[in-house]
C-alpha cells in the first residue's frame, strides 16, 4: 500500500486530465461529477489504507533508492520518479531532486483532512454548482487543486512541497475567477495571485538560503541536520519562510486577498480559503520545526504576527455584512490562531486547530452556500432574518459550526482552541509580553469571534425575514447532495476534538491521542525542544511558579468560557433583543465604526503605496518604451523607407532606365535599318553591283 | 590601221552609242529602236569575228523578234512618263559611281591579264560557219540543244499563263 | 585584221556597264527589260570574242544557247509585266514596291 504513496496525488489529476480534456464535449453532468467525486475518493482511500500501513511500520521493508523506512521517526519516504539533476557536486554526488513522498504522522493527519473534506466538498458541489455552465471547468479545477495540495502535503522536499505551493496558487487563481466575466471575481483571483506571489518569492529565497546551507533539500535531511547551523541563519531562514505563509495562509500584512476571494464559488471558499490551501502555511512551518526550533527568534515572529493577525481580523469581522466576508475574516483570525501554536512552539496545538478548524470552517462556508442557494443568490446579511423556520438541515449544521468555532465544551473547536491558549499562557520566551500577554490576545480575540459569528447567527437564521418577497417565495431548502456533506461536517465538527482531550479534563487518563501521534514528528530524538514545551512541561513550569498546573489550566479555561458566554449574551442583546443598539453605538463613535467597517483602510493604504507608485513607474516605462523604442523602431522604418524611396528611384530611372535605353536603342536602330527594305529592286541591284565590285576586287586584288 | 579595225571601231562606237541613248530616251518606242540598232551593231562585230550563224540568229531572234515583242507591250503599256529616272539624286549619282567603279576595275583588269590559254584549237576543216556550228549543236551539244527546246515550250506556257486576262 | 582582244572586252565592258546603269536607274519596267537584254549581249560578245581568239566554236554554241534563253525569258518577263500592268495601272518600278517594309 505504501509503495502506491504516488497514486494519491496522481488520481485527481487524472480526474483533471479527463475532465479537462473531455468534460466539455463528451462527458454527461454526471459522468463529470463521477469522474471528479470518484478520483478524490479513491484518494481517501489510499490515504486510510496508508495511514493504517504506518501504524504497522515494522512489517513494511526498505526498498533502496524507492521506499525509505524510518521505524524511529515513524516516516516512510517514496521516490517514484527522478526529477531534477545537475552535474557532479563537490564530493563526487550529483544534485539530484528526485519526486519524492514522505508519509509520516503529520502528513497523514493533513492526507486525511484534505481528501475527506476534499472529498465531502466535491459531493457538495455537484449540488450547488449543478446549474453551471462551465461543470465541467470547475470540477477539472477543484480536481487539480486536490492534486497540487496533495503534491504539497507529501512532498518530501522542498521544491516537491513547491510544486504543490505553486499549483494550489494556480488553482486559487482559476478557481476565484471562475466566473470569469464578473469583473469582482476576476480582479480577485489576479490580487489572490499577485499576493501570494509575494510570499513566493521569499519561499524561493529561503530555499535557495536553505540549499545554501545545507547543500541538500530533502525535509528529511535539511531537518536532521539543524544543528549545523548558527540560530541567525535559522531565525533568517525560518522568517523567509514564515513571509511564504503569511501569503499562502492570509496573515499580515498579505491577508488581504482572501476576503476578495470570496467572489468565487462557496464551495471553493470553503474547500481553498477555509479547509486546505490557507492552512499550507501551517502545516509547511510544522513540517520545518525542527528548523524554527533551531532559530527562535523566528518563532517569536510567527508568534506574534500570528496573535496579532487573530485580534485584527476579528475586529473586522464584527462590521461586515456580507455572510461570507465574515467567514473569511474568521477564518484569517484563526489561522492567526494557528501560527501563534505554531510560534509558541506547539506545533501538534496548531495541527490540531487547523483539522478542527477545517471541519467546522468548511461546515460554515457550506452552511452560508445552503443560505446563499435558498436566499436566490443574495448574500447581505441585512436582507435575512428568520431562515432557520425553512433550512431545516442548513440551520442546526450553521449552528453546530458556530457552537464548534466559539470554543463551546463538548465541540471540537473547544478542545484545539483551548490547547493554544494554555500554551500561549505557558510559554517563556517572549520579550516585554509574556506567555500571559498571548494569552489575553488569545481569549480577547475569542469572544470577538464568538461575537461576530453568533450576530451571524442570529442576524441570518433568526427573527423576521427582510429580504423582498420573490426572495422570501423561493425560500427552499438545498438538495441533498449539499445537506449530507454538511451532516457530515457537523458530526466532524463534533467528535473531531475529541481525540486531543487534555489531561486536565479527562481525570487523569492520558486521552491526548492526538498529541502523541504527532510526537515522532514534534520531538525527535536528536534535538529536544528549545523554547517550545509539551502539554506536560508546561503544566510542570507552571507548577513550579505557584499555583497547580491541573488548577490553572481549569481556571484559565473556565475564564476563557465566561468571555464566551458573555459574548453570546451580548450578541443576543445587540441583534436579537434590542437591535436597535448596534445603529445607536455606531452614530456614538462613528470614527471607529468606520475603521471597523472600512478594514482599517488596508486596501486603500497598499493601492496608494505599492500600486500607485507601481502605475506610475509602468507608464513611465510605457511612455519610454513607446517614445524611445518604438522612436527608435520607427526610425529604422522610417530609414528603411527613405532607403526604399531611394531603390525605386534607381530601378525606376537607372535600371529601367537602361532597360529602356536599349529598347529605345534597338528601335532606333531598327528604324534606320529598315529603310533599306525599301522594296525596290533596284535599290537592291545598286548593292549588288557594289557587292560584286567589292567581291572581285578583294579576289583580283588583294587574295593573291 | 587596217580596214577591218576601222569597221570594228565603227560598229563598236554605233553599239555604244545606241545603247547610251536607249538608257537615256523618255520615250520607250525611241529606246526600243535605239536597241535595235544596238543589236544590229553587234551582229554586224559578229561577221566580223567570222560567227556568221549567230549573226543571223541575232538579227532574226534579237531584232527581229524579241525587239518586236517589246514593241508590243510598249505599244499596250501606252504610258508617258513624267520622270526618267527612279529614286531621286542620290540614287542616279549611286548607281552611276557603283557602276563606273565595277567598269574601271574591270577594265584595268582586262588591260592587265595576260593571254590565257583556251581550250585546244579547233583546226579549220574549210567547212562553213553555220556547217560547223551545226554539227557541234547535233553531236557535242545536243542535249543542251533539247533541254533548250523544252524551256522554250515552258516559257511558251509560261508566258501564255501569266499573261492572261484575269478571269 | 585582226581584232585586239582587249579590245572586244572593252566593249563588250561598255555594254555591260551602260545596261547596268540602265538597270539602275530607269523607271520604266520595259526599259530596264531592254537593259537586260543589253547586258546579255554584251556576255554574247564576250563569247564569241573568245571563241574567234581561241579558235573554237564552242563560244558560239554557247551564244546560240544564251540567245535562246534571252528570248524565253523575255517572253516571260513580258507576261509578267502585263500582268503587272493590269493590277497596277503603271510600270513605274517605284511604284512596285510590295516588299518594302
Amino acid at each position: 500500500m505504501l509503495s502506491l504513496l504516488y497514486l494519491i496525488p496522481l488520481l485527481p489529476l487524472a480526474g483533471f486530465v479527463i475532465n479537462g480534456l473531455l468534460g466539455k464535449r463528451f462527458l454527461s453532468k454526471r459522468a463529470i461529477s463521477v469522474v471528479a467525486c470518484g478520483t478524490v475518493l479513491l484518494a481517501f482511500l489510499l490515504s486510510l489504507g496508508a495511514v493504517f500501513s504506518l501504524n504497522n511500520l515494522d512489517s513494511v521493508a526498505s526498498v533502496p533508492g524507492h521506499l525509505e523506512v524510518d521505524q524511529a521517526a515513524k516516516r516512510v519516504t517514496l521516490t517514484a520518479a527522478q526529477w531534477l539533476s545537475a552535474g557532479a557536486g563537490a564530493d563526487g554526488a550529483a544534485f539530484t531532486i528526485p519526486w519524492g513522498f514522505t508519509l509520516d504522522p503529520l502528513s497523514a493527519v493533513m492526507l486525511l483532512v484534505v481528501t475527506g473534506v476534499g472529498f465531502l466538498i466535491h459531493v457538495y458541489s455537484v449540488g450547488y454548482m449543478a446549474h453551471e455552465e462551465g461543470y465541467w471547468r470547475y470540477f477539472a479545477y477543484l480536481n487539480l487543486f486536490m492534486s497540487m495540495m496533495l503534491t504539497l502535503v507529501l512532498g518530501s522536499s522542498f521544491p516537491v512541497m513547491f510544486v504543490g505551493w505553486e499549483g494550489v496558487g494556480l488553482c486559487s487563481y482559476l478557481l476565484i475567477g471562475f466566473d470569469y466575466h464578473k469583473d469582482s471575481a476576476a480582479d480577485a483571483g489576479k490580487k489572490a495571485f499577485l499576493v501570494n506571489r509575494v510570499g513566493d518569492m521569499a519561499f524561493v529565497l529561503a530555499m535557495s538560503w536553505i540549499f545554501t546551507a545545507f547543500g541538500t533539500l530533502g525535509f528529511a535531511e535539511v531537518m536532521s541536520q539543524v544543528g549545523r547551523i548558527t540560530p541567525g541563519v535559522a531565525a533568517g531562514i525560518g522568517i523567509l519562510l514564515f513571509i511564504g505563509a503569511c501569503g499562502k495562509s492570509a496573515q499580515i500584512p498579505l491577508y488581504v486577498w482572501l476576503p476578495d476571494a470570496m467572489a468565487g464559488p462557496t464551495p471553493v471558499s470553503a474547500l481553498i480559503h477555509a479547509a486546505t490551501m490557507v492552512t499550507a502555511g501551517v502545516y509547511m512551518v510544522c513540517r520545518c520545526s525542527a528548523l524554527y526550533l533551531q532559530g527562535p527568534a523566528a518563532l517569536t515572529v510567527v508568534a506574534v504576527v500570528g496573535a496579532l493577525t487573530a485580534l485584527l481580523a476579528a475586529t473586522m469581522a464584527l462590521r461586515q455584512n456580507d455572510i461570507k466576508k465574515v467567514l473569511a475574516y474568521s477564518t484569517v483570525s484563526q489561522l492567526g490562531y494557528m501560527f501563534l501554536a505554531a510560534g509558541v512552539g506547539a506545533f501538534s496545538a496548531a495541527v490540531f486547530h487547523l483539522m478542527t478548524h477545517a471541519f467546522f470552517k468548511a461546515l460554515l462556508f457550506l452552511g452560508s452556500g445552503s443560505v446563499i442557494h435558498a436566499m436566490s443568490g443574495e448574500q447581505d446579511l441585512r436582507k435575512m432574518g428568520g431562515l432557520k423556520k425553512v433550512l431545516g438541515i442548513t440551520y442546526p449544521t450553521f449552528l453546530i459550526g458556530t457552537l464548534a468555532i466559539a470554543g463551546i465544551p463538548g465541540f471540537s473547536g473547544f478542545f484545539s482552541k483551548d490547547e493554544i491558549l494554555w500554551r500561549a499562557f505557558g510559554h517563556e520566551n517572549v520579550h516585554g509580553l509574556g506567555g500571559p500577554g498571548f494569552w489575553l490576545v488569545s481569549v480577547v480575540a475569542a469572544g470577538l469571534t464568538t461575537f461576530y459569528m453568533f450576530r451571524l447567527v442570529f442576524l441570518c437564521f433568526f427573527g423576521e425575514g427582510r429580504m423582498d418577497h420573490e426572495t422570501a417565495h423561493h425560500l427552499h431548502e438545498s438538495p441533498r447532495a449539499m445537506t449530507v456533506p454538511l451532516i457530515a461536517l457537523a458530526v466532524l465538527s463534533i467528535i473531531g476534538g475529541w481525540v486531543g482531550i487534555p489531561k486536565s479534563l479527562s481525570l487523569g487518563a492520558d486521552l491526548n491521542a492526538f498529541e502523541h501521534y504527532l510526537a515522532p514528528v514534534f520531538e525527535p530524538a536528536t534535538g529536544a525542544a528549545v523554547g517550545g514545551a509539551s502539554h506536560g512541561e508546561v503544566a510542570a513550569g507552571a507548577a513550579a511558579h505557584g499555583g497547580g498546573g491541573l488548577g490553572l489550566e481549569l481556571l484559565l479555561m473556565a475564564l476563557a468560557l465566561v468571555v464566551v458566554g458573555s459574548s453570546i449574551a451580548l450578541a443576543y442583546r445587540l441583534y436579537r433583543s434590542h437591535p436597535e443598539i448596534p445603529e445607536r453605538l455606531a452614530r456614538a463613535f462613528p470614527t471607529l465604526a468606520n475603521l471597523l467597517s472600512n478594514k482599517y483602510y488596508v486596501d486603500e493604504l497598499y493601492h496608494l503605496a505599492i500600486i500607485r507608485p507601481y502605475v506610475l513607474a509602468c507608464r513611465g516605462l510605457h511612455g519610454f518604451d513607446v517614445r524611445v523604442v518604438d522612436g527608435t523602431v520607427n526610425g529604422v522604418r522610417n530609414v528603411t523607407v527613405g532607403f526604399s524611396h531611394l531603390s525605386r528611384y534607381f530601378d525606376q530611372y537607372v535600371v529601367d532606365g537602361a532597360v529602356n535605353a536599349s529598347a529605345h536603342l534597338t528601335r532606333a536602330l531598327s528604324l534606320g535599318f529598315r529603310r533599306i527594305q525599301t522594296g525596290m529592286v533596284q535599290g537592291y541591284l545598286t548593292l549588288f553591283v557594289f557587292g560584286i565590285f567589292a567581291f572581285v576586287s578583294f579576289f583580283l586584288f588583294w587574295h593573291r | 590601221m587596217d580596214a577591218g579595225l576601222a569597221i570594228f571601231y565603227f560598229f563598236a562606237a554605233l553599239a555604244v552609242v545606241g545603247g547610251v541613248m536607249m538608257i537615256t530616251r523618255k520615250n520607250a518606242v525611241h529606246a526600243a529602236v535605239y536597241l535595235v540598232l544596238t543589236f544590229v551593231s553587234i551582229a554586224a562585230i559578229y561577221i566580223l569575228l567570222g560567227a556568221e550563224f549567230l549573226f543571223a540568229v541575232q538579227v532574226l531572234v534579237y531584232a527581229g523578234g524579241i525587239m518586236v515583242l517589246f514593241l508590243f507591250v510598249i505599244m499596250l503599256v501606252n504610258l508617258e512618263e513624267p520622270r526618267r529616272f527612279s529614286g531621286g539624286r542620290l540614287r542616279l549619282v549611286t548607281s552611276s559611281v557603283v557602276t563606273l567603279l565595277l567598269f574601271g576595275m574591270l577594265a584595268r583588269l582586262f588591260g592587265r591579264t595576260a593571254q590565257v590559254a583556251g581550250p585546244p584549237a579547233v583546226a579549220s576543216t574549210g567547212e562553213g560557219n553555220l556547217q560547223l556550228v551545226g554539227v557541234l549543236l547535233f553531236t557535242d551539244y545536243l542535249l543542251p540543244f533539247e533541254v533548250v527546246s523544252v524551256l522554250l515550250l515552258v516559257a511558251m506556257i509560261g508566258a501564255i499563263v501569266l499573261g492572261r486576262p484575269r478571269a | 585584221m585582226a581584232i585586239p582582244e582587249s579590245h572586244l572586252l572593252i566593249l563588250s565592258l561598255a555594254l555591260l556597264t551602260i545596261g547596268v546603269v540602265g538597270v539602275l536607274v530607269r523607271r520604266n519596267v520595259i526599259i530596264i527589260l531592254m537593259s537586260i537584254e543589253l547586258i546579255l549581249n554584251a556576255a554574247n560578245l564576250n563569247f564569241v570574242a573568245y571563241s574567234t581568239h581561241w579558235h573554237n566554236l564552242t563560244g558560239q554554241i554557247w551564244g546560240v544557247f544564251n540567245i535562246t534563253i534571252a528570248a524565253a525569258e523575255v517572253a516571260v518577263g513580258l507576261a509578267i509585266v502585263i500582268s503587272l500592268f493590269r493590277n497596277r495601272e503603271t510600270v513605274n518600278v517605284d511604284e512596285m514596291n510590295l516588299m518594302k517594309w
